[in-house]
C-alpha cells in the first residue's frame, strides 16, 4: 500500500498531479484511466467511489469527467479528471472496479452525453427515453428560458 | 415457489410496482420479475421527479440556489442547506461566527432525527405495524414546530445562509428543544415496545436484504446502511466538517447488515444526535449569527467537492466556478440515488413482501434520487 | 322476562298470523323473515363495526377518530356507504366482465348463509341443522371461490397474486380450524350448534379446551383475512389484493363481507367456546351480543397491534405448528373423555 499519491507517477509517468482548493487532483489521459483507477483502488486504498460526474466546457471544446474517490475508513480524498473530446466523448467505464459507478455513469450519460465504454446498461436514467439532447450540456436549449 | 417437476408449466410474471404504489415511498417504480411470490429480477426505474435542479443551479446566483437544496432530501432540509452553504464557503475562505456554527449543528442534527423518524415510521407501516407509525410522527411534528419557530417554515426551511444562518433562535426555542430531547427516550421506548421487539417484525426483517460490508462499499452505500453492515464510518467523525470535531458522540454499528439492523441503527443514531444537540446547547455562545458576506457573491475560478454526512448517507456537492456570480456547474451526489443501486442486488431471491421491507430499510427519498 | 322474548315473539306472532295458510306459504314467509333478520343484523353490524374499528384503532394510536358526523361520529359509516353508492362502477377493459360483476355478490351469499346455524339466543336459530358446525365450516370455505373469481377476472397482477395467496392461505388454515372444532364436538357429542350451547350450561368449553380455543382463534383470524394474516389484501405489497380494481358499491360489498365474516366466526367462537347465549340476569340474546363484541374487540386489538406475517412463514406456521398441535389436542381430548368415563361411570 502506498501512502503518497506522488508515487502514482512511478507507475504512470503521464499523469499530472496538482493541489486543488480541497484535495489533490490527478489528471489522467483518457486511455490510461482504467489502469490508473485500478492502481488507485488496489494499491492506494481508494476503495470508495464518492462521486462521478462531468462538466461541459463548451468554449474549450472539451468535456471533463471528474471522479471523486475516497478511502474508507481513513476518509482520504482524491479527484481524478479526464478530458474528453466534446464531439465524441468516450471513456472506459469503471463499473468493473466500483459497481457504484453503474447508476452514476448512466446519469452522466443521460445528462451530459458521455459514452462509457463497457458499461452493462448505458441507457437514460432520469430523463425520458425518447428525449433528444443532453440537458447539462451548455448548449442545451431550455424552453421558456432566456 | 414454482414447481419444477412433472408437467406443471410455470411462467414468470412481470409486475410494475409503482410509480403509484403505497410503499414505494414516492414516485419510484420497480419492474419486478416474479416467480410466484419470489423476486427473480428487479429493475429500478426512476426519474419521475427529475426537476433538473443541477441545470437550474447554473442560472441562479449562489444565494438564490439555497431554497432548491430543500427540495432534494425534503425530509432533512437543514442537512442539504448545510452541505451546500459549506461547499460555497469552502471556496470563499470566510470565518463563520461561533454561534452560527453551533446553531447549524443543532438544526442539522434535528433534521437527521426527523429523517430517521420518518424512516422508522414508514418501515413499521410497510410491515403493516400501523400503531408504531404514530410515536415517531408525533415527535417529528415537534421538530417541525421547532423549525417553524426559527425560520417560519416546516419542511422547505432554507435556514442556512452563506456565512451563517438566517435568523437567531427566538425566545422559547431552547426550553422547547430541551423538552423535546427529554421526551425523546420515551418515543424510542414506545417504538421498541410496539415494533422493534415484536416477533413477527423480527421474522419479517432479520436476515432479509442482507448486505455485507464489501458489497456495501463497492456499491457506494453509505450512511446508516453502511454502519448497519459493520463499519463505523461516519464523516462527522472520520473527516469532521464545521465544528463536529468538538462533540463527543459514538458511531453506532451493527453487524448483520439486514433490514432489521438498518432499522435499529436509526434508533441508535437518534440517541447520538440528541447527545450532540445537548452538547451544542450547553456550549452555545453569544454573538453574531452571520459573517460579513458581500451582497453579490463571486467565487474565484476553481472547483471544490464537499461532502457531509447526510441523513441517508454521504451527501456531496461538486461546485465548479468560472469566476462569476453563478455556479458554472453544480453536481449533487445524493446518497439515496447511490443506495438505491444496491436494492436489486439484495432483493433478488426474496419475496415481494421482503422487497417492500428492503425499500423501506434502504430509506430513499425520491426528491434526492431524481433531483 | 319481556326482553327475552322480543325476537322469538315476533316469529311466533308471524306464525300465528299465517296459521290458516298452507304449509309452503308459512315456510316461505318464515324463511323470508329469517333472511330479513339476518341481513339486517349483518348490515347494521358491518356499518357499526367499521365505525368501531376506526374508533378503537384511533384510541390505540393516540388519535380521536371520526367525530364530525353525528354524535361522536356515529354517522360516519353511513356517510361512507352513501358515498360509495354514488361512485362510478368501473369495469376494467380487460376484465372478464360477468365473473367480475358476480364475484362481489357471490361473496355475500356464504356470508349470509353462515348465520342460519348461529343460535343468537334461546330458541333463536334460523335452521337448527343436526350438522350445524359442519355446515358452517363447509360454507365458510366457499368464500375463497368468490375472492378467486374477483381476483382472476380483474385481469390485474396484483389481484391475481392476492387471490393466489387467498387460496393458499384459506385451504391450509381450514384444516386446523376444523380440527380445533373437533375437540368441542367430541365433548358435546353433537354437531348441532344448539346442542353444543346446551352442553355448556355448567362450564364453558374454553376452560376444557383452551388449546383448541387458541388454535381456533388463530386459524379463524387467517380464515377471515384479518391482520396479522391479512396477506390477501396486503395493502403495502398488493395495494388491495383481489379488490384492487373494484369501485363503489362492489368494493363496499367485498368490504362489508369481511366484517360479516368477522362477525360470523366470532359468533361461532362464542357458540363453541364461550357458552353461547348462556348467562345470568340478562336476556339470552343480549348475552350473546356481549360475548360476540368481546370476541370482535380481541380481533381488532390483534389487528392494530401486530405487523403482517410473511407468506412462507404463514404457511409453515400452519403446517408445522398449528396442525400437529390440533391433532395432539384431539388425541388428548379423546383420552381425557375415556378417563372421565372410566372414573365416573366405571366403564370404558
Amino acid at each position: 500500500m502506498y501512502e503518497n499519491i506522488e508515487q502514482l507517477q512511478l507507475f504512470f509517468p503521464e499523469v499530472t498531479i496538482e493541489n486543488g482548493i480541497d484535495m489533490t487532483t490527478v489528471n489522467v489521459p483518457v486511455e490510461k484511466l482504467l489502469p490508473v483507477m485500478k492502481q488507485l483502488k488496489d494499491n492506494f486504498g481508494f476503495n470508495y467511489l464518492a462521486g462521478l460526474t462531468a462538466v461541459d466546457y463548451n468554449e474549450e471544446d472539451r468535456i471533463e469527467v471528474a471522479y471523486h474517490l475516497m478511502g474508507i475508513p481513513e476518509a482520504k480524498e482524491i479527484r481524478v479528471k479526464v478530458n474528453l473530446n466534446r464531439e465524441k466523448p468516450e471513456v472506459c467505464s469503471v463499473t468493473s472496479i466500483w459497481p457504484a459507478a453503474n447508476v452514476q455513469e448512466r446519469e452522466t450519460y443521460d445528462l451530459l452525453g458521455v459514452i462509457f465504454k463497457g458499461h452493462p446498461n448505458l441507457t437514460r436514467i432520469l430523463c425520458p427515453d425518447d428525449m433528444v439532447g443532453h440537458p447539462l450540456r451548455k448548449d442545451f436549449k431550455k424552453e421558456g428560458g432566456e | 415457489m414454482a414447481e419444477k417437476n412433472g408437467n406443471l408449466r410455470t411462467e414468470e410474471i412481470q409486475l410494475n410496482m409503482g410509480p403509484q404504489h403505497p410503499s414505494t415511498h414516492g414516485v419510484y417504480r420497480a419492474l419486478l420479475t416474479l416467480d410466484g411470490e419470489r423476486v427473480v429480477g428487479v429493475e429500478n426505474i426512476i426519474g419521475y421527479l427529475h426537476r433538473g435542479i443541477e441545470k437550474l443551479a447554473e442560472d441562479r446566483t449562489y444565494t438564490q440556489f439555497i431554497p432548491y437544496t430543500d427540495r432534494l432530501d425534503y425530509l432533512a432540509g437543514m442537512l442539504n442547506n448545510l452541505g451546500y452553504v459549506q461547499t460555497v464557503e469552502k471556496m470563499m475562505d470566510i470565518e463563520i461566527p461561533e454561534r452560527a456554527e453551533y446553531l447549524r449543528v443543532i438544526m442539522a442534527e434535528l433534521s437527521r432525527i426527523a429523517s430517521h423518524m420518518i424512516m422508522i415510521a414508514s418501515m413499521a407501516l410497510d410491515v403493516s405495524g400501523w400503531t408504531a407509525w404514530f410515536p415517531p410522527f408525533r415527535e417529528r411534528e415537534r421538530i417541525l414546530d421547532l423549525f417553524e419557530m426559527v425560520c417560519g417554515s416546516r419542511l422547505t426551511l432554507s435556514y442556512m445562509r452563506i456565512g451563517g444562518v438566517a435568523n437567531d433562535i427566538p425566545e422559547g426555542f431552547l426550553p422547547n428543544l430541551e423538552k423535546f430531547l427529554n421526551d425523546l427516550p420515551r418515543m424510542i421506548d414506545e417504538v421498541n415496545g410496539l415494533i422493534t421487539g415484536n416477533e413477527i417484525f423480527k421474522a419479517r426483517c432479520q436476515g432479509v436484504g442482507k448486505l455485507d460490508l464489501d458489497t456495501a462499499i463497492a456499491y457506494g452505500v453509505t450512511g446508516p446502511n453502511l454502519r448497519a453492515s459493520g463499519l463505523p464510518f461516519d464523516l462527522r467523525k472520520a473527516k469532521p466538517y464545521g465544528i463536529y470535531d468538538r462533540f463527543e458522540f459514538d458511531v453506532p454499528t451493527l453487524n448483520n447488515g439486514d433490514s432489521y439492523d438498518r432499522f435499529v441503527i436509526r434508533l441508535l443514531e437518534i440517541e447520538q444526535s440528541a447527545k450532540i444537540i445537548r452538547q451544542a446547547i450547553s456550549n452555545l455562545p453569544d454573538g453574531p449569527i452571520k459573517a460579513k458576506v458581500p451582497r453579490v457573491i463571486k467565487l474565484p475560478k476553481g472547483e471544490v467537492y464537499h461532502q457531509i454526512e447526510g441523513a441517508k448517507g454521504i451527501l456531496g456537492f461538486y461546485l465548479v466556478s468560472d469566476g462569476g456570480t453563478k455556479p458554472y456547474r453544480l453536481h449533487i451526489h445524493s446518497p439515496s440515488f447511490v443506495n438505491l443501486g444496491v436494492l436489486p442486488l439484495i432483493s433478488i431471491g426474496e419475496t415481494v413482501q421482503d422487497f417492500v421491507v428492503n425499500i423501506a430499510s434502504i430509506d430513499i427519498v425520491l426528491g434526492e434520487v431524481d433531483r | 322476562m319481556a326482553m327475552e322474548g322480543i325476537f322469538t315473539g315476533i316469529a311466533a306472532s308471524m306464525r300465528e298470523l299465517l296459521a290458516g295458510a298452507p304449509p309452503w306459504l308459512e315456510n316461505l314467509s318464515m324463511g323470508f323473515l329469517y333472511l330479513v333478520g339476518v341481513l339486517a343484523f349483518i348490515f347494521l353490524n358491518a356499518l357499526y363495526l367499521i365505525y368501531l374499528e376506526r374508533k378503537i384503532s384511533a384510541y390505540m394510536q393516540q388519535r380521536i377518530g371520526p367525530n364530525r358526523l353525528g354524535p361522536h361520529g356515529l354517522l360516519q359509516s353511513v356517510a361512507d356507504a352513501v358515498k360509495l353508492l354514488g361512485k362510478e362502477d368501473i369495469i376494467p377493459r380487460g376484465a372478464d366482465k360477468w365473473v367480475f360483476l358476480i364475484a362481489p355478490i357471490l361473496i355475500f351469499i356464504p356470508a349470509t348463509m353462515l348465520y342460519a346455524v348461529i343460535p343468537f339466543g334461546k330458541g333463536m336459530i334460523a335452521a337448527d341443522l343436526n350438522i350445524g358446525v359442519f355446515y358452517f365450516l363447509a360454507v365458510a370455505s366457499t368464500t375463497t371461490i368468490a375472492i378467486l373469481m374477483g381476483g382472476w377476472s380483474s385481469n390485474n397482477k396484483y389481484t391475481l397474486l392476492g387471490s393466489m395467496r387467498s387460496v393458499a392461505q384459506m385451504v391450509s388454515y381450514e384444516i386446523p380450524l376444523t380440527f380445533s372444532v373437533l375437540g368441542v364436538v367430541m365433548l358435546a357429542g353433537s354437531l348441532q350448534t344448539s346442542q353444543i350451547v346446551m352442553a355448556q350450561e355448567k362450564v364453558w368449553y374454553v376452560l376444557l379446551q383452551p388449546v383448541a380455543f387458541i388454535i381456533f382463534f388463530i386459524a379463524a383470524t387467517a380464515e377471515v383475512n384479518r391482520a396479522p394474516f391479512d396477506l390477501v389484501e396486503g395493502e403495502q405489497e398488493l395495494i388491495a389484493g383481489p379488490y384492487t380494481e373494484y369501485t363503489g358499491m362492489r368494493f363496499a360489498l367485498f368490504y362489508s363481507s369481511e366484517y360479516a365474516n368477522l362477525v360470523s366466526v366470532s359468533a361461532l367462537a362464542v357458540t363453541l367456546f364461550l357458552g353461547g347465549w348462556h348467562g345470568p340476569w340478562l336476556p339470552s340474546w343480549l348475552w350473546f351480543v356481549i360475548k360476540l363484541y368481546i370476541m370482535i374487540f380481541i380481533f381488532m386489538w390483534v389487528r392494530w397491534t401486530f405487523p403482517r406475517i410473511r407468506i412462507d412463514h404463514l404457511l409453515s406456521f400452519n403446517w408445522k405448528v398449528l396442525l400437529p398441535l390440533s391433532l395432539a389436542n384431539i388425541l388428548v381430548t379423546g383420552v381425557g373423555i375415556k378417563i372421565y368415563q372410566l372414573l365416573t361411570l366405571g366403564r370404558w
